[in-house]
C-alpha cells in the first residue's frame, strides 16, 4: 500500500512535480498497479539473467566532435560557449 | 539527391506532426518512395519531439542509424508522425499534440504508440512508414489500421538514434499497406550497426515466398481465452484456418508465463523509463529550466508541465520500482519472469514453426473510451510476449468484426523474421 | 604513539582518468583542456536524446593492467549499471558505472607506515564509470545565480579504486596517494600533471565515532589538509562531549576546510540497475596477457642494488616516474661513476632547487646534470659552486634565456677550484689571518671556533672555489707557523 507520502516523495526523487490536485487519483492509480505487479511475487527461478553477447568494446579511435554551434543549438540558454543551468549552490 | 517529392497531404487524422513539404529522395532500392517516420526517431535536422512538449523545438544534429540507411536506399523522409508522447500508450491518445484519428473511422482510435504511421499509411498519404514496437507499438497500430506492421527480432535493427522509452525491449521496425511493401523496407532498415551495441549481423534479404505446406503453427490457449473478444478471436481463427488450407499444421500449445508477462513488462519499461527520461531537465534542449532557481526546483517545473500525465505516472512507477529496498520485488523479477517466458516460446518453437493468435484482444476503441491506466495496460497483453523474449512478430490484416480491421499475429523463432513475414504473405496472396 | 580512543580511521575513493585517446562511451577525443567549453562533445556524452553508449577497448585494457599492478581479481563477469541522480553537470541524468558487478576486487597498495615499516593498505575494489561534465558557479554562495556548463569532460574514462579503512592518519593517505599515483603513472594509464586528472573522496572517522564522507578532494595534495581539518574537527567534537553526525561534507580547496553538504544530497537513493545499451564483460581471461612495466617497489630495489643508492634516495628517486628516468639518463655514460654523486645531487639538491622555483623536471636536460656531476666528480668545482652552477642554469631557463652548459658557466664566472699551489689562496690565508688578531688569538687560546671562523674568511676571500679540504689543510699550517 502506497500512500500520498510515499507518492510525494517519488515524485520529488523524479524530479516531476505533482500537484495536491492530482495526488489522490495518482495514489489510486498507483496502488491499482502495483497490487497487479505483486503477481510477480509468483515467478520462481533464480536463473541468472542469460545473455548472448559478451565483451562488445570499440576500438580508442577518436571521431569528430559537433561542432560548438551545434552543441548549443538546441539549448535553451547558454553563455560564451557554456550550457547555462540552474544554480547548485 | 537525385530529387524530390512535394508532399502535402490533407492530414485530416493528425497522423503527422511534422510534413517536409518538399523531401529530397537519391537512388536505391527506395528511389523516390515517400516514407514517414515516427516522431520518436530522430531525424537529422527535422524537429523531433516523441509527441512531448518536453522536446519542443528540439533539431537533432544526426540522423538515426535506420534513417540514414533510409536516404542512402533513396527514400524520402516525408515527415515525422504522431505517437504516444514518448511510445508510452496504445491509442495515440497520449500524444502531447492531440490524439490521431483512425482512418477506418474517425471515432476510434488508431492504437497506438505508432498511430501516426498506422494512420499516414492506411490513408495512403504514404506508402510505408517507421514505427518503433517497445511492447506492441507497430503491430497495435497496424491491426486497428488494417495494414501490415513487423517487430522484428531485438538486434536486427538498430536502435541508434531511437529516443529511448525502454532499451531492452524496443526495435524499429516497418509498417505498409502490403506484406511485400514491408519486408521491401525490412531490407533496408536490418543489419549491423556498430553504435548500438545489442546491434547483430544479421542482414534481412528476403523476397517473401508464399508456400507455407507442412509448417507447423502454435495455437497457444492464452491467445483465445479469458479477456479476448470472442469476434475478434473468431476472426483470427478462421484467417489460421485458411492457412491451414495451405498445408500448414496447428498444434495447441500453451504459454503458462504470459500470466505475468503484463507485470513483466511493465516494470521493465517503466524502470528503464524512469532513467531513459530523466535527462529531459530543459538545460541542453526543450523548454528552458529558469536558471534562478534551484536545480531541483527548476526541473520539477519543466518536467511536471512539459510530460503528461501517463508519462510522469510510469515515471513515477518505474522510480518506485527502482528505489531503494524494491530492486529486487520488481526489476529483478521481471528479468527472471522474462527468461521463463523465452524458455517457454523456446520449448514451443522445438515443435512448431511459428505462433498464430491475434494481435489485440479486441478491435480498435472509441476515443477517450480506456480513461483507467491499468485497463489500457491490459489491452497489450498479446503483444509483450514477443517483446519480453525479443522474438519476431508481424500483424497482418485477417478481416473485419463490427467493420473494424483485425490483426492476425505470426510469431517466430528468434532471428526468423524472415519466416514470419513469408506467413503473413502466404495469407495475403491467399485473401486477395 | 596515540591512545586506541583516539584512533584515526581513514578509507579512500579514488577517481583517476585513464589516458585514453578517446572517451569512454564515444569517439571525442580526450584532449579537452586547453581548447574552449563544449567543442569536444558529441550526440553521446551531450546526452542527446536516442545516443547510446560504445565501450572503448582501451579504457578496459587500461583498468585492468591497474587491477593487476594493484594485485586486484579481475571478476569473471562485469557489468556496467546506471546510477540516477540529478545534477546539471550529468548529461543524461544518470552515470554510467559499475555497482554490484565491478571490474576487480580486492589487492593492496603497500606504503611505508608512519612507524618506518611497510604495510599494507587493502583494495576493496575497482571499477570503470564515466565523468560529468564541468561545472561554473556564477555569482557567490548566498547569491548563487546560475551555474555553466562545459560537456568537454563528460565521459572522460575514469577508474574509482576504493580502499578498505585501513589508513591510520592524514600523513598515510598521502603516502598511499603517492604510491597509487607512482604506479599509475608508472604504467602509463595516467597523466598526474593534468589538471583533475585525479579526485578524491575520503572517508574519516575516529575510533567508536559515526565516520564522514569528504568529497571533492580534487588534488593529492589537498587530501592531507583536508583529512588533518576534518581530525581537528572531529576531535574537538569529541572533546567537547558532541556527537559526530554522519554525513557528507565538502573540501573547500581554497579555505582548506570541510563544510557540511545540504540534507538534500544525502537522501540520495540512486536506483541502480543494469545498464541495458552495453553487454556484460567476461576479460578475466585477458589478465594472463597483460605485461607489467617495472613497478616503483621493483625500480627503487633495483636502484639500490644496481647503483648503491641509499634507501630514501631509492624511494625519493623512484616515486615519480620521471624522476626516476631523468635519474637513469643522467648517469647512463657511467653508472657506477656517476650514480653516487648523481642521486645526492638529484634527490637532494635538484629536487629543492626546483621546488623552490615551482619549476617541472621537465624543463631540466639529463645532459647538463651530467655535465654538473662530471664536473663535481672531476674535483674541478666545489659543491657550493656546484650548486650555484644549478641555480644559473634553472634561472636561465625559467627567463626562458638560452641555457649555458655547466662548463661555460665555470668558465665564465671563474668558478674552478683554486688549488693549493696557487698564490691567490696562500695571500687569502695570510690576509685572513693578519686582518683578524681576535681570531689567531683566540686559535692560540685553543677555541675551536676560531679556525671555522678564518676558512669562512677565506671562503669570502676566494668567492667559495677554495677546495675546503685543502684550504683547510693550508691554514692550519700557516697558525702553526705563526704560533711558533
Amino acid at each position: 500500500m502506497v500512500t500520498e507520502k510515499d507518492v510525494q516523495h517519488i515524485a520529488e526523487l523524479a524530479d516531476v512535480g505533482v500537484s495536491s490536485g492530482e495526488l489522490g487519483t495518482f495514489t489510486h492509480q498507483f496502488n491499482a498497479i502495483i497490487e497487479y505487479f505483486d503477481i510477480l511475487d509468483r515467478v520462481e527461478g533464480k536463473c541468472p539473467v542469460t545473455r548472448d553477447l559478451f565483451n562488445i568494446l570499440r576500438e580508442d579511435e577518436i571521431e569528430p566532435s559537433l561542432p560548438q554551434e551545434e552543441v548549443l543549438r538546441n539549448a535553451p540558454a547558454k553563455e560564451d560557449g557554456f550550457i547555462k543551468a540552474p544554480r547548485v549552490m | 539527391m537525385s530529387g524530390e517529392i512535394a508532399f502535402n497531404p490533407d492530414d485530416k487524422y493528425n497522423a503527422f506532426l511534422t510534413t517536409c513539404r518538399k523531401a529530397p529522395h537519391g537512388t536505391g532500392k527506395l528511389a523516390g518512395v515517400a516514407v514517414a517516420v515516427k516522431d520518436n526517431i530522430s531525424t537529422l535536422n527535422i524537429e523531433t519531439t516523441c509527441a512531448s512538449k518536453i522536446l519542443k523545438g528540439y533539431i537533432p544534429p544526426y540522423d538515426a542509424h535506420a534513417v540514414g540507411l533510409l536516404k542512402s536506399e533513396g527514400a524520402a523522409i516525408v515527415g515525422k508522425t504522431n505517437m504516444d508522447e514518448f511510445g508510452m500508450g496504445t491509442t495515440t491518445e497520449n500524444s502531447g499534440f492531440g490524439p490521431t484519428l483512425n482512418p477506418c473511422d474517425t471515432t476510434r482510435v488508431p492504437g497506438g504508440s505508432s498511430g501516426g504511421s498506422a494512420a499516414a499509411v492506411a490513408a495512403g498519404m504514404v506508402r510505408m512508414a517507421l514505427g518503433t514496437d517497445t511492447g506492441g507499438s507497430i503491430r497495435c497500430p497496424a491491426a486497428f489500421c488494417g495494414i501490415v506492421g513487423l517487430k522484428p527480432s531485438y538486434g536486427r535493427v538498430s536502435r541508434y538514434g531511437l529516443i529511448a522509452y525502454s532499451n531492452s525491449l524496443e526495435q524499429i521496425g516497418p509498417m505498409g499497406k502490403t506484406v511485400t511493401d514491408v519486408s521491401t523496407l525490412m531490407g533496408v532498415i536490418a543489419g549491423y550497426d556498430r553504435h548500438d551495441t545489442s546491434s547483430l549481423n544479421k542482414p534481412y534479404n528476403h523476397t517473401p515466398k508464399a508456400d507455407i505446406k507442412g509448417l507447423r503453427i502454435g495455437i497457444p490457449q492464452e491467445y483465445f481465452g479469458k479477456g479476448v473478444d470472442s469476434q475478434v478471436a473468431a476472426v483470427v481463427k478462421k484467417a489460421i484456418g485458411r492457412l491451414e488450407e495451405l498445408g500448414a499444421t496447428t498444434v495447441p500449445c500453451s504459454i503458462p508465463s504470459m500470466e505475468y508477462a503484463l507485470a513483466a513488462y511493465y516494470v521493465t519499461c517503466t524502470c528503464e523509463a524512469s532513467s531513459n527520461l530523466a535527462r529531459f531537465d530543459g538545460v541542453r534542449y526543450g523548454p528552458a529550466a529558469d536558471t534562478k532557481k534551484s536545480w531541483h526546483d527548476a526541473y520539477q517545473e519543466v518536467r511536471s508541465a512539459a510530460f503528461g500525465p501517463e508519462v510522469r505516472r510510469r515515471i513515477m512507477l518505474g522510480t518506485f520500482a527502482l528505489s531503494s529496498g524494491y530492486y529486487g520485488k520488481y526489476y529483478a523479477k521481471a528479468q527472471i519472469a522474462r527468461e521463463n517466458i523465452k524458455a517457454d516460446f523456446n520449448r514451443i518453437f522445438a515443435d512448431v514453426d511459428v505462433i498464430a493468435g491475434p494481435t489485440m484482444p479486441t478491435i480498435a476503441f472509441k476515443l477517450k473510451e480506456k480513461s483507467d491506466p491499468l485497463s489500457m495496460y491490459l489491452a497489450d497483453i498479446l503483444t509483450v510476449p514477443a517483446n519480453l523474449a525479443g522474438i519476431p512478430a508481424i500483424s497482418v490484416p485477417c478481416g473485419k468484426s463490427e467493420g473494424m480491421p483485425v490483426g492476425l499475429q505470426i510469431m517466430g523463432r528468434m532471428f526468423d523474421d524472415e519466416r514470419v513475414v513469408d506467413v503473413a504473405y502466404a495469407y495475403e496472396q491467399a485473401v486477395n | 604513539m596515540v591512545d586506541a580512543e583516539d584512533q584515526v580511521i581513514v578509507g579512500l575513493e579514488v577517481h583517476c582518468q585513464l589516458d585514453t585517446k578517446s572517451k569512454l562511451f564515444c569517439g571525442c577525443s580526450t584532449d579537452y583542456r586547453s581548447d574552449g567549453p563544449n567543442t569536444h562533445v558529441c550526440p553521446i556524452c551531450l546526452g542527446l536524446p536516442g545516443a547510446m553508449p560504445a565501450l572503448n577497448k582501451r579504457a578496459i585494457q587500461y583498468a585492468m593492467k591497474v587491477a593487476k599492478a594493484l594485485n586486484c581479481e579481475v571478476l569473471n563477469e562485469s557489468e556496467f549499471s546506471r546510477k540516477n541522480y540529478f545534477y546539471p553537470d550529468l548529461d543524461k541524468a544518470y552515470q554510467i558505472t559499475q555497482y554490484d558487478k565491478p571490474l576487480a576486487e580486492g589487492g593492496y597498495v603497500e606504503i611505508e607506515s608512519d612507524e618506518g615499516g611497510e604495510r599494507k593498505i587493502r583494495l576493496t575494489r575497482i571499477h570503470v564509470e564515466e565523468d560529468p561534465g564541468r561545472l561554473v558557479h556564477m555569482g557567490n554562495v548566498e547569491r548563487g545565480k546560475y551555474s555553466l556548463v562545459d560537456y568537454n569532460r563528460a565521459g572522460i574514462p575514469l577508474i574509482e579504486i576504493v580502499s578498505e579503512p585501513d589508513m591510520r592518519s592524514p600523513k598515510e593517505a598521502r603516502k598511499f596517494l603517492n604510491k597509487l599515483r607512482a604506479k599509475l603513472e608508472y604504467l602509463s594509464v595516467f597523466d598526474s600533471e593534468k589538471e583533475g586528472s585525479l579526485r578524491v573522496d575520503a572517508n574519516i572517522s575516529i575510533k567508536g565515532n559515526e565516520r564522514v564522507e569528504v568529497k571533492n578532494i580534487t588534488s593529492y595534495k589537498g587530501v592531507e589538509k583536508a583529512l588533518l581539518f576534518e581530525v581537528t574537527r572531529q576531535k574537538n567534537l569529541i572533546r567537547r562531549g558532541q556527537k559526530i553526525e554522519r554525513e557528507t561534507r565538502h573540501y573547500l580547496e581554497a579555505r582548506g576546510v570541510t563544510q557540511s553538504a545540504r540534507s538534500k544530497e544525502q537522501e540520495n537513493d540512486y536506483r541502480y540497475f543494469p545498464e541495458p545499451d552495453l553487454r556484460p564483460l567476461r576479460v578475466k581471461s585477458w589478465v594472463d596477457g597483460i605485461i607489467l612495466p617495472e613497478l616503483p617497489d621493483a625500480r627503487r630495489e633495483r636502484f639500490i642494488a644496481e647503483y648503491g643508492c641509499s634507501l630514501n634516495h631509492a624511494r625519493t628517486l623512484t616515486g615519480e616516474l620521471k624522476l626516476a628516468n631523468f635519474f637513469e639518463k643522467v648517469v647512463a655514460s657511467d653508472k657506477a661513476g656517476l650514480a653516487p654523486l648523481a642521486s645526492t645531487w638529484i634527490a637532494d639538491t635538484l629536487i629543492g632547487e626546483l621546488n623552490y622555483r615551482d619549476m617541472s623536471l621537465d624543463k631540466v636536460e639529463p645532459a647538463a646534470m651530467t655535465g654538473l656531476v662530471l664536473l663535481l666528480k672531476a674535483g674541478t668545482i666545489t659543491d657550493k659552486s656546484g650548486v650555484e652552477v644549478l641555480r644559473v642554469m634553472l634561472d636561465q631557463r625559467l627567463k626562458n634565456e638560452t641555457v649555458e652548459t655547466p662548463d661555460a658557466i665555470v668558465k665564465r664566472l671563474n668558478l674552478a677550484k683554486t688549488t693549493g699551489d696557487s698564490g691567490a689562496i696562500a695571500a687569502a690565508v695570510e690576509a685572513a689571518i693578519t686582518e683578524n688578531p681576535k681570531a689567531l688569538e683566540d686559535y692560540r687560546a685553543g677555541k675551536g671556533g676560531a679556525l671555522n671562523f678564518l676558512v669562512g674568511q677565506v671562503m669570502k676571500k676566494t668567492r667559495g672555489k677554495a677546495d675546503p679540504a685543502e684550504l683547510n689543510r693550508m691554514l692550519t699550517e700557516a697558525l702553526k707557523k705563526r704560533e711558533a
